[in-house]
C-alpha cells in the first residue's frame, strides 16, 4: 500500500501499539468479566494476503465462533472477537456455571451471553482506541456466527477487496494462563482510515 | 492431471480442470464458487467471485478472478481455449451467504446477494445455462466440482454434504 511508502517500520509500530492499546483494555474487561487473570501476546501487525488471513485461526475451513462488528465514526473498519469453541465452553462454564455448548449445540442463552461478551470486549478495545487516538470510533451492534473461518473472515475484507488481494490486519492473541491462543481480536480499518489514524497519532507520512 | 487430483481455488482466483481433477474452494461466505462444466469434453472450471463489478475496482493490477463481471468472461475463455463449447456449458453455482445480519443494512452487508446477481447476469449474457444453484442463507460453504461428472458437492457446518 502508497501508504507505507515512507516509515513504514514506525507506522507498523504505531499500529502495534494502536493494538495493545485496544487489546490490553479488552483484556482487563475479560479478566474481569470472567474473575481470572487473561494475558495477551504482543499484536502482530501485516499486509496479509486473503488467504492467509483464515490460516491466523486455524484455515479457512476450521469452525470458529466469531462475533463482528462495524467500526463506525471518524475511522471506520471491521472487528472480530473469534475464539474457539473448547475456549469458548471454558469461558461459558465461567460465566453461566453450568456445562456449556455440549456436542456444540448452543442456547439462545449461550449465543446471546458470547454476543454480549463480544460486545464488552469490543466496546472497551474501542473506547480506548477512541481515547487514545481522539478520534471518534464506536461499534455497531455485534453480530455472531459459528462457522469456517474464511467464510465470516471474507467479510471483513471487502473493503480491501477492491484495493488489491491482500489486507492489513492487526491481530492480538488472548491467552488464558499458560494456555494458548484462547481467542483472538482482529481490528481491520478500512483502506482510507489509516491516514486518519496516523495524522491523530502525529505520524508524518 | 489424473483422476482425483485435487486443484485448490483461492479466493479471488479461478482454475480449471480436466481428467477427472478436483476444483476446491473453501470457506465461501457472501463470495460466490461460480462452476462451469462441459459434459461432451469433461472439463470444469471454477472461480471464485468477491464482489459484484470491476467498476468499483481501485487497485492498480486488477485481479479480474475477483469480481463477477470480469471472472465469468475469463473463466468461459478458458474454457473455450481448451475446446469447450458455450452452447454445452452449464453453469452450478454456490455462496452469496449473508453471513452477518445487521439492522439497516448498507450496500457492502448485502455483498453476497449482489453477488449472485451479478454472476447470473453475466451467465445470462453469455447464454450459459444455470442448472443449480445453493446460494444464500446465513452460512459459509466449501464447493468441490467433479471434473469427470460434473458433480458439485456443497459442504457446510449445518447443513453436512449436499450435491447439485
Amino acid at each position: 500500500m502508497n501508504l507505507f511508502r515512507n516509515n513504514a517500520d514506525f507506522k507498523l509500530d504505531v499500529l502495534r501499539e494502536v493494538g495493545n492499546i485496544g487489546a490490553g483494555n479488552a483484556a482487563t474487561a475479560l479478566s474481569t468479566l470472567l474473575n481470572k487473570p487473561v494475558d495477551m501476546a504482543v499484536p502482530t501487525v501485516n499486509l496479509l494476503p486473503f488467504e492467509e488471513i483464515a490460516e491466523r485461526v486455524g484455515g479457512s475451513e476450521a469452525v470458529v465462533i466469531a462475533i463482528f462488528l462495524r467500526v463506525e465514526g471518524d475511522a471506520p473498519g471491521n472487528m472480530f472477537f473469534i475464539i474457539n469453541r473448547e475456549p469458548a465452553r471454558r469461558i461459558l462454564q465461567g460465566l453461566l456455571g453450568f456445562n456449556a455448548a455440549e456436542n456444540d449445540e448452543y442456547s439462545e442463552l449461550e449465543l446471546s451471553a458470547l454476543n454480549e461478551i463480544g460486545n464488552i470486549l469490543a466496546g472497551s478495545y474501542l473506547s480506548s482506541l477512541a481515547d487514545f487516538t481522539g478520534l471518534r470510533m464506536s461499534p455497531t451492534v455485534p453480530s455472531l456466527a459459528v462457522d469456517m473461518a474464511g467464510a465470516i473472515l471474507s467479510y471483513g475484507l471487502l473493503q480491501f477487496g477492491t484495493m488489491g488481494d491482500d489486507a492489513l490486519l492487526i491481530d492480538t492473541t488472548f491467552l488464558e494462563g499458560q494456555q494458548e491462543a484462547e481467542g483472538h481480536f482482529f481490528l481491520i480499518p478500512d483502506p482510507e482510515s489509516f491516514e486518519k489514524l496516523f495524522r491523530a497519532l502525529g505520524v508524518p507520512f | 492431471m489424473t483422476e482425483g487430483t485435487l486443484i485448490k481455488v483461492g479466493m479471488a482466483d479461478l482454475n480449471i480442470a480436466e481428467g477427472g481433477a478436483v476444483l476446491k474452494t473453501t470457506g465461501l461466505g457472501s463470495c460466490v464458487g461460480l462452476t462451469l462444466f462441459d459434459p461432451d469434453l469433461r472439463i470444469g472450471g471454477m472461480a471464485h467471485i468477491m464482489l459484484p463489478s470491476s467498476d468499483i475496482a481501485r487497485e492498480g493490477q486488477l485481479n479480474i478472478a475477483k469480481y463477477a463481471d470480469t471472472a465469468v468472461p475469463e473463466l468461459v475463455n478458458r474454457l473455450r481455449s481448451r475446446g469447450a463449447a458455450i452452447h454445452r456449458l452449464i453453469a452450478k453455482m454456490a455462496g452469496g451467504a449473508q453471513m452477518f445480519a445487521f439492522m439497516g443494512g448498507a450496500d457492502t452487508m448485502r455483498i453476497g446477494p449482489r453477488n449472485v446477481e451479478a454472476t447470473k447476469l453475466e451467465l445470462e449474457r453469455f447464454s450459459i445455462r444455470l442448472v443449480s444453484e445453493d446460494t444464500g442463507g446465513n452460512y459459509g460453504r466449501t464447493v468441490e466440482l467433479y471434473s469427470h461428472t460434473g458433480i458439485f458437492l456443497i459442504r457446510s457446518v449445518q447443513h453436512g454434504v449436499k450435491e447439485i
